[in-house]
C-alpha cells in the first residue's frame, strides 16, 4: 500500500513541474545563501585565527624596554612564562622574530606547507618575501593571505638577519602561568597590560555578525518561498488526499509519507544548495578577503574547502527549514475533515494566525524596547535587530491592509474601487512573500547606510587625521634631530608626533604631544567640546578620544589624572578604528610629563605642489623610502579598501533581492490558481484578459511600492541600531548616521523591477487563459 | 429580428479528439421575448449562450445581435459587448468576492454608465437583498448570491439577459422563487431573455423554447 | 602546547618526527657520537649533558604516599635533543630542551611541558654536580620541583644508595642489531615534600628513581615503542625491565639487589604480557600486566594506580605509578610509548 500511495503522491510533482521547481529552488536557494555566507564566515574566521595570533599580540600583557636574552631567561627561571620578540624592518618589510619554542602566538604559521621544507624558514606573502631579498639557502614558505608586508621567522634567523645579537624588543607574558609563579613586577619589570578590546577577532566579529545576519535573512526569505510552494502543493493535492483517504489510506500513513517525501526532497535540495553556496562563496571570497584584509589588516586565504560537516550542516538546515515551513500545512491536514472542499479561500489567513501574529508583534516590541533601555553587549544588539526585523515583518500585513483600504476609500471609479479591494484581498496571500521583500530591502538599506556612513566618516576622519602632506620616520633620536633641523626651512611646518603608551584611569592609552599649530584646530573635528577647546588645550587642558571617554565615562569638563598630574578634558574627538584610548596635550605639557620622550615621527605641512621636491630632498639627505610616507598614497589606499566592501555588500544585496523576487513569483503562481474565480466574474462583466493582466502587474508594483515605503524607514532604524548600538558594543565608538537617498531610490527601483519581473509570468499566463478555462469557473462541473 | 443566429458551429479539441459542440445552429428571437434553451447535459446549450454573449468565439456562422455581428468582434469589442449590451447570470460564482454585495450590485451599471441608484435600490428591495448590501458574497447563501447576480445584471439595463442555469445550484423551493422574481423583473423591464435550462418545467414558463441535442436544434 | 607546535618541532627538530619511530629514536646518527662498549663513566661530569649525542634525558619518577595513605606519583623529565652535535651560546637551535612534568593521583592526572634552547641558559644541566633545569623546574641532589598551570610539586631528596649501571656496565643494548645507549640509574632515593593540587596542598613522602640515558640512535628502525618497568619490591630489591616492540620483541632487564649490586638479564629473560587494556585520554593501552622473570622467581601482576595516566603533550605517551602483587609486592613506575 505504501508504495502505491507514495507513487500517487509523487505523481503530483510530475504533473506540476513548476511547483517542484519552486519547492526545490526555494530550498536550494535558501540553503545556498545560508551556507554561502557561512562558508565565507568560517573561512574568514579560520584564516585569521592565524593572523589574529600574531596581529593581536595586544591580547597579551607585554614587557617592553631595553631587554636582552638574559632578561628573558631571568623571568623564565623565576617561573614566569614569557616569550621574546625581535622586530625590525628590512627593505620596508616588517620582520618579526618569535621564539618557536615558547611563543603562544604560533598559530600564525600554517602547518600544511611546513612539511615541504627542511629546517627553519621565513614565512610571509610572496611579495614580502621577495622584497626582503633573503639568502637563497634559507627556506621560504609563501603564505597566501598572510599579513601584508610582514615576514615571520624563528628568533634565531631574525636576530641574525637584523644583527641584533641577544637584544629583545619585547616579551609577551603568557596567559596561563604556572601555580605559584612570581609576577614580573616582583623582579622589577614593568608590565603593559593586555589591551582589552584590541582582539582582532572581536573587531571582525562585527563584520561576521553582519554576514551571519545576512545569511539568516536570506534563509528566512528562502523559507517563505518553500512555505508558498508547500501551501500550493497541499491545495492542489487536496482532491488526491481526499480520494486516497476515501479508499482507506489512514491519515497517519498519508502524513508520514508526505513528511518522508518532504525530507527526501529537502535532503537533495539542501545538497544542491550547499554546492551553490560554495559557488557563491567562492565567487565572493576574493572580495571578502580583500575587504577584511583592508579593513582590519586581517588576512584570509582565497580558497575554500568543502568539509563534510558543511554538507551535513546545509542539509540539516534545509530539512529543518522545510519542516518548519510545512508545519502549518501538516497541522491543517491533520485537522481536515475527510470531505473538505478543495480550494478553501485565504488558507493563509485565519483568525488564530492573526491573533498569534498580533501577540508576536507585541512580544517583539517589548523585547526591543527592553533591550534598548536595559540591554548590554553585542548579542543584545543583535537580538534587538532580530526583534525589530521580525516585528516589522509581522506588522507588514496590517500596514498593507491599512494603506490599501485607504486607497479603496480614496478611489472613486468603479474599476479603481474594485482594484483596491481586490488588491487588499490579495495582500493576505502575498504577505509572506512581501514580508520577505521587506526584510531583504530593509537589510539592504540598513547595511548600505551603515557601510556608506562608515565610509563617509572614515574618509572625513582620514582627511582630519592625515592632514600633513608628508610623514617621516627617524630610526634614532639623533637622526630625528638632524632631520628636523634639515627639513624645517623646506616646509611650512614640522609637527612632531611624540607619544607615550601608558594606562590612564585603567584604560591603555596613548598620550600624544601636539605642537601648537593651526593644523589641529583646522582639521580635527570634535564630537563634544567646551568653548574654544584648542585654546584650552594651549592653556594646559587635554582632549580625549571617544573610546577613552566611553570606557572611563569621562567626558568634557571632567578631570583626569595622568602620571600623577590632573588635567581637564576640554573635548572629545572621534577616533575611528583605534582600539585603545588616546589623549592629546600640547607638546610643551607633554615634555614636562615625559621629559625623556623625543619624537621619532614627524608630520610635514608642505604646499602640495612641493611634496615631490621635499621628499626628493629628504631622500638625498639620506632617508630611505620607508622613512617617508606620502599622505595622498595612504588615503587612496584606504579609500580603495572601501570599494571592496561595496562589491561584497552589493553582491549580497542583489542576491537577497533576487531571492525575495523569487518568493513573490512563487506566491503569485500559487495564488494564480485561486485567482481565476476572483477574476472570471470581472472578465464576464466586460474586461479583457489583457486588461486584467495589466492590473495584475500594477498590483505587484503597488505591493512593492508600499513594501518599499515601509522598508526604508525600517532599514534606517536598522542602520541606527547597527551604528549606534551594535557598533558601540563591537568597536567602542558610535558612528554618525548619514543618509543616502539616491541609494534608496536605486533600491526601490530594483525592488519594483523585481516585483514586475515576478508578476510578469503569472500576468502573461492570465492574459493567455483560454475562454473555456474562464467559463469553467461558472460551470457546474467544477 | 433582435437576435438572429445562423449556421453557427463550434468545436473543441481536447486530447487530440475533436468534439463538435454546435453544428449548424440557426434560430431567431424577437425583442422583449424570452427563449429557453433546453437539452441534455453536454448538448452545447451553454456554449451557444457563451457565443451569443461574446464570452467565446464561434468557428463558423453568424450571430446578429441588435444589428451587430457578434462573431466578427475582437477581444476588446467583445468585452464592450459584455459590458454594455448583454448581462450574464451564471449558475455560480457570479460575484466579485473582494467587493461588498452593494458594490457588486451596482458594478456592471457603473461600468457601463447606466447606474441609477433608485433603480438599484428598487431591485435590491424586490429581490429581498436590501439587508445584505454591506456583506461580502461569501457571507451569503447560494440563493442570496444568485439574487444579487440577477439584480446586478438587471441594474446594468442590458438589452439581452443571458442566464445559464441561474437556479441550477439551488434547492427546488428557492429555485422557483428566484426564477419567478427574475422572470417578473425581465418582463417588467421589457428585456429580452435567453435562458439555458435542463428543466422542461422552467422552459414552459418562457415565451419560446428550443431543444438542442448533440449540437443541433431538434 | 598544541598540535601545531608539534608540527613545527617536526620541522625545526627533525629528530622529533614520529614517522621515524617513537621520538625519532630510530633515526640515523649522522655526525653524532655513538655509545661505546666499555665507556668509563666519570662523575660528576656524566651527570651533565653530552652535547655530541643526539638525545639524552634526566628522568625522575617517584612513588609517594600522603599521611592518609593515598598513593601519588610524580614525574620530572628533562629531554635534550640536539640538532647539531655542538653547544653554542645565544638563540641558536643546536640544543633543544623539552621538559615534562606530571602528577598522578588515583583519580586525576596532570601533565605539562616546557621548551627551551640550550644556548640561552633557559634550560640545561651542570657537569659539576647533579643539577638540571628548565625554566623554574629544577632537579638537584637535594631537591626536585616543577609547576604547571594546575599543579606543582616541591620535594626534598635524600640519596640512600649507590648508582646502578644497566646492561654491560652502563652500555645498554636496545636491539639485536646492536643499537645501544649509555644508561645508569639512581634508584635509591628517599623523598618528602609538598604536592600542590587544585584541591589544596598535600604533604607526601616516598621513594624516587632517577634514570640517565643518552644515545644517538638507541632504537632499531623497526622498533616502534617500548614498555618500560621500574619496580621496587618490599624486600628492598628492584627490577628495571623493558620490552622494545618491533618485528620481534627485544627485552632487557636489570635485577638490583637491596645492597645495590646488579645482575643484567639478556634478551628473553624478562617477560611482560598485557592482561587488561584501558581507555585513556589517548589510545587504549594495557594497564594490567603479567610480569615474569623466571630466573629470579618473579611472577607478578603490575597494575596502574590510575589507568588514564596519558600525557597529552606534543609527544604523547603513557607514564604512571603502578602497584605490584603476586610472588612479590611493591610499587614502581610504568612507561608505555608508541601506542
Amino acid at each position: 500500500m505504501i508504495r502505491a500511495v507514495f507513487s500517487a503522491l509523487l505523481s503530483h510533482w510530475l504533473k506540476s513541474p513548476l511547483q517542484a521547481v519552486a519547492l526545490f529552488g526555494g530550498l536550494a536557494l535558501a540553503t545556498a545563501l545560508w551556507s554561502g555566507v557561512q562558508a565565507i564566515n568560517a573561512e574568514a574566521r579560520q584564516s585569521y585565527a592565524r593572523a589574529a595570533a600574531t596581529v593581536s599580540e595586544g591580547d597579551y600583557a607585554q614587557i617592553r624596554g631595553a631587554l636582552t636574552l638574559s632578561d628573558f631567561v631571568t623571568l623564565r627561571r623565576a617561573g614566569i612564562l614569557v616569550s621574546p620578540i625581535v622586530e625590525g624592518r628590512l627593505n620596508g618589510v616588517r620582520i618579526i622574530g618569535v621564539d618557536v619554542l615558547t611563543s603562544p602566538t604560533l598559530t600564525a604559521f600554517p602547518t600544511e606547507n611546513m612539511n615541504e621544507i627542511e629546517g627553519p624558514a621565513f614565512y610571509g606573502t610572496a611579495e614580502a618575501l621577495a622584497l626582503v631579498q633573503l639568502a637563497p639557502e634559507i627556506g621560504k614558505v609563501v603564505v597566501e593571505g598572510a599579513a601584508p608586508n610582514t615576514v615571520y621567522a624563528d628568533i634565531t634567523l631574525v636576530a641574525d638577519l637584523l644583527d641584533r645579537g641577544t637584544e629583545i624588543d619585547r616579551l609577551i607574558v603568557l596567559k596561563d602561568q604556572p601555580v605559584g609563579a612570581a609576577s614580573p613586577e616582583e623582579l622589577g619589570y614593568k608590565v603593559t597590560p593586555a589591551q582589552a578590546g584590541t582582539d582582532l577577532a572581536k573587531l571582525t566579529d562585527s563584520f561576521h555578525l553582519n554576514l551571519t545576519a545576512f545569511g539568516l535573512l536570506s534563509f528566512a526569505v528562502g523559507i517563505f518561498i518553500v512555505h508558498s510552494a508547500i501551501g500550493l502543493a497541499f491545495e492542489q493535492r487536496k482532491p488526491m488526499i481526499r480520494t486516497l483517504r476515501a479508499v482507506g489510506v489512514p491519515l497517519q500513513t498519508l502524513i508520514g509519507l508526505m513528511v518522508a517525501e518532504l525530507v527526501g526532497l529537502a535532503t537533495v535540495a539542501g545538497g544542491i544548495g550547499v554546492f551553490l553556496g560554495y559557488l557563491v562563496a567562492a565567487a565572493l571570497l576574493p572580495d571578502v578577503a580583500a575587504t577584511l584584509r583592508g579593513l582590519y589588516g586581517a588576512s584570509i586565504e582565497g580558497t575554500l574547502s568543502l568539509s563534510p560537516i558543511w554538507w551535513l550542516g546545509g542539509v540539516v538546515v534545509s530539512i529543518g527549514g522545510a519542516l518548519i515551513a510545512s508545519l502549518g500545512v501538516f497541522l491543517k491536514l491533520w485537522q481536515m475533515p475527510l470531505l473538505a472542499a478543495a480550494q478553501a479561500r485565504n488558507w493563509q489567513t485565519n483568525g488564530p494566525l492573526r491573533r498569534l501574529r498580533r501577540g508576536a508583534v507585541i512580544l517583539c516590541a517589548l523585547l526591543g524596547f527592553g533591550i534598548l533601555f536595559f540591554g548590554k553587549g553585542l548579542v543584545a544588539g543583535f537580538v534587538l535587530l532580530g526583534a525589530l526585523l521580525i516585528g516589522a515583518a509581522l506588522l507588514l500585513p496590517g500596514v498593507l491592509s491599512l494603506v490599501l483600504s485607504l486607497g479603496q476609500r480614496m478611489a472613486s471609479g468603479v474599476l479603481s474601487q474594485w482594484f483596491w479591494a481586490d488588491t487588499r484581498q490579495q495582500a493576505s496571500g502575498l504577505s509572506l512573500a512581501l514580508s520577505a521583500l521587506l526584510l531583504a530591502m530593509a537589510a539592504n538599506v540598513g547595511v548600505a547606510t551603515m557601510v556608506s556612513s562608515f565610509r563617509v566618516t572614515f574618509v572625513q576622519f582620514l582627511d582630519q587625521r592625515l592632514a600633513p602632506e608628508l610623514y617621516i620616520y627617524a630610526e634614532t633620536e639623533d637622526e630625528a634631530e638632524r632631520i628636523e633641523r634639515f627639513v624645517e626651512p623646506l616646509v611650512d611646518a614640522v609637527l612632531p608626533l611624540v607619544y607615550q603608551d601608558t594606562v590612564v584611569s585603567g584604560v591603555p592609552t596613548e598620550i600624544y604631544g601636539a605642537k601648537n599649530h593651526s593644523t589641529y584646530p583646522d582639521n580635527w573635528r570634535l564630537i563634544q567640546g567646551s568653548e574654544d577647546p584648542w585654546g584650552q588645550v594651549a592653556r594646559g587642558a587635554v582632549l580625549v578620544n571617544e573610546q577613552f571617554a566611553r570606557r572611563t565615562d569621562q567626558w568634557t569638563g571632567t578631570e583626569i589624572e595622568i602620571e600623577g598630574r590632573t588635567f581637564v578634558v576640554a573635548g572629545v574627538y572621534g577616533d575611528y578604528g583605534n582600539p585603545i584610548g588616546q589623549i592629546v596635550m600640547t607638546q610643551a605639557v607633554f615634555s614636562e610629563v615625559y621629559p625623556d620622550k623625543r619624537a621619532l615621527r614627524f608630520g610635514l605641512r608642505v604646499d602640495p605642489d612641493k611634496v615631490q621636491n621635499v621628499s626628493d630632498a629628504l631622500r638625498d639627505f639620506g632617508l630611505s623610502d620607508d622613512q617617508i610616507i606620502n599622505q595622498a598614497a595612504i588615503k587612496s589606499l584606504s579609500k580603495g579598501i572601501f570599494e571592496q566592501t561595496f562589491v561584497v555588500t552589493d553582491a549580497l544585496n542583489i542576491l537577497t533581492l533576487a531571492v525575495a523576487g523569487f518568493a513573490i513569483l512563487m506566491s503569485l503562481l500559487t495564488l494564480a490558481t485561486m485567482r481565476l474565480p476572483q477574476l472570471a466574474p470581472i472578465w464576464a462583466l466586460g474586461l479583457t484578459r489583457n486588461r486584467l493582466a495589466r492590473f495584475e502587474i500594477l498590483r505587484a508594483l503597488i505591493f512593492a511600492l508600499i513594501t518599499s515605503a515601509a522598508a526604508i524607514p525600517l532599514g534606517l532604524i536598522l542602520a541606527w541600531v547597527l551604528l549606534a548600538v551594535v557598533n558601540v558594543e563591537a568597536f567602542g565608538w558610535k558612528l554618525p548616521l548619514y543618509f543616502f537617498p539616491l541609494d534608496y531610490v536605486k533600491l526601490v527601483i530594483e525592488a519594483l523591477i523585481a516585483a514586475v519581473l515576478a508578476s510578469l509570468i503569472p500576468a502573461m499566463r492570465l492574459g493567455k487563459t483560454s475562454t473555456s478555462q474562464m467559463l469553467k469557473v461558472f460551470a457546474n462541473e467544477r | 429580428m433582435f437576435l438572429e443566429v445562423s449556421n453557427l458551429a463550434k468545436s473543441y479539441v481536447t486530447a487530440q479528439i475533436r468534439t463538435d459542440v454546435l453544428r449548424d445552429v440557426s434560430f431567431g428571437l424577437e425583442q422583449g421575448k424570452s427563449l429557453a434553451l433546453t437539452g441534455e447535459s453536454g448538448c452545447g446549450k451553454s456554449t451557444l449562450l457563451h457565443l451569443i454573449g461574446g464570452l467565446d468565439v464561434a468557428d463558423a456562422g453568424t450571430i446578429l445581435l441588435d444589428g451587430l455581428d457578434v462573431t466578427g468582434l475582437n477581444d476588446k469589442a467583445r468585452a464592450k459587448l459584455r459590458r454594455e449590451t448583454v448581462g450574464v447570470v451564471f449558475q455560480q460564482f457570479n460575484l466579485i468576492p473582494s467587493l461588498t454585495v452593494g458594490a457588486n450590485l451596482v458594478f456592471q451599471a457603473r461600468l457601463n454608465g447606466r447606474y441609477d441608484p433608485d433603480f438599484a435600490k428598487l431591485l435590491a428591495l424586490r429581490l429581498g437583498i436590501e439587508g445584505h448590501l454591506d456583506k461580502f458574497p461569501d457571507q451569503l447563501s447560494g440563493g442570496q448570491q444568485q439574487r444579487v447576480a440577477i439584480a446586478r445584471t438587471l441594474a446594468a439595463k442590458p438589452k439581452l439577459v443571458l442566464a445559464d442555469e441561474p437556479t441550477g445550484n439551488l434547492d427546488e423551493g428557492t429555485a422557483a422563487e428566484v426564477l419567478a422574481l427574475m422572470l417578473g423583473l425581465v418582463r417588467d423591464a421589457g428585456t429580452t431573455l435567453l435562458m439555458v435550462t435542463h428543466s422542461q418545467k422552467i422552459a414552459d414558463q418562457l415565451d419560446q423554447s428550443i431543444k438542442l441535442s448533440s449540437g443541433r436544434i431538434l | 602546547m598544541n598540535a601545531r607546535i608539534f608540527a613545527l618541532l617536526c620541522i625545526l627538530l627533525p629528530s622529533f618526527a614520529l614517522a621515524q619511530g617513537f621520538a625519532g629514536l630510530g633515526t640515523k646518527a649522522d655526525d653524532f657520537a655513538l655509545p661505546e662498549k666499555g665507556y668509563q663513566f666519570e662523575f660528576p661530569k656524566d651527570h651533565g649533558p653530552h652535547n655530541d649525542f643526539r638525545i639524552e634525558w634526566w628522568y625522575v619518577t617517584a612513588n609517594l604516599t600522603a599521611k592518609d595513605g593515598t598513593p601519588y606519583g610524580i614525574q620530572w623529565t628533562l629531554f635534550r635533543n640536539a640538532l647539531e652535535p655542538i653547544a653554542a651560546e645565544g638563540w641558536g637551535l643546536e640544543q633543544v630542551y623539552m621538559g615534562h612534568a606530571a602528577l598522578t593521583t588515583p583519580k586525576a592526572h596532570y601533565a605539562t611541558e616546557r621548551y627551551a634552547r640550550g644556548g640561552t641558559g633557559q634550560a640545561g644541566a651542570l657537569a659539576s654536580e647533579l643539577t638540571a633545569w628548565i625554566d623554574d623546574w629544577t632537579l638537584t641532589q637535594n631537591t626536585i620541583s616543577a609547576a604547571g598551570p594546575d599543579f606543582a610539586f616541591d620535594l626534598r631528596i635524600d640519596v640512600v644508595g649507590p648508582l646502578v649501571f644497566h646492561g654491560d656496565q652502563g652500555y645498554s643494548v636496545k636491539s639485536a642489531e646492536g643499537q645501544a645507549s649509555h644508561y645508569y640509574s639512581a634508584p635509591f632515593m628517599k623523598v618528602d615534600g609538598t604536592l600542590h593540587l587544585p584541591s589544596g596542598e598535600v604533604e607526601v613522602s616516598g621513594t624516587a628513581w632517577l634514570d640517565r640515558e643518552w644515545s644517538s640512535q638507541p632504537l632499531a628502525s623497526d622498533q616502534t615503542g617500548w614498555d618500560w618497568f621500574s619496580l621496587s619490591f618490599d624486600g628492598g630489591e628492584k627490577l628495571m625491565g623493558f620490552v622494545l616492540r618491533g618485528e620481534t620483541d627485544y627485552t632487557q632487564a636489570t635485577w638490583i639487589n637491596a645492597d645495590g649490586s646488579t645482575e643484567p638479564l639478556g634478551n628473553g629473560a624478562f617477560q611482560a604480557t598485557p592482561l587488561e587494556w584501558s581507555e585513556t585520554s589517548g589510545p587504549e593501552v594495557p594497564t594490567r600486566w603479567a610480569v615474569m622473570l623466571p630466573q629470579k622467581g618473579i611472577d607478578i601482576v603490575v597494575e596502574a594506580l590510575n589507568p588514564d595516566a596519558w600525557l597529552p603533550l606534543s609527544i604523547p605517551y603513557w607514564e604512571g605509578p603502578v602497584s605490584v602483587s603476586g610472588s612479590k609486592s611493591g610499587r614502581g613506575y610504568l612507561e608505555m610509548t608508541g601506542y
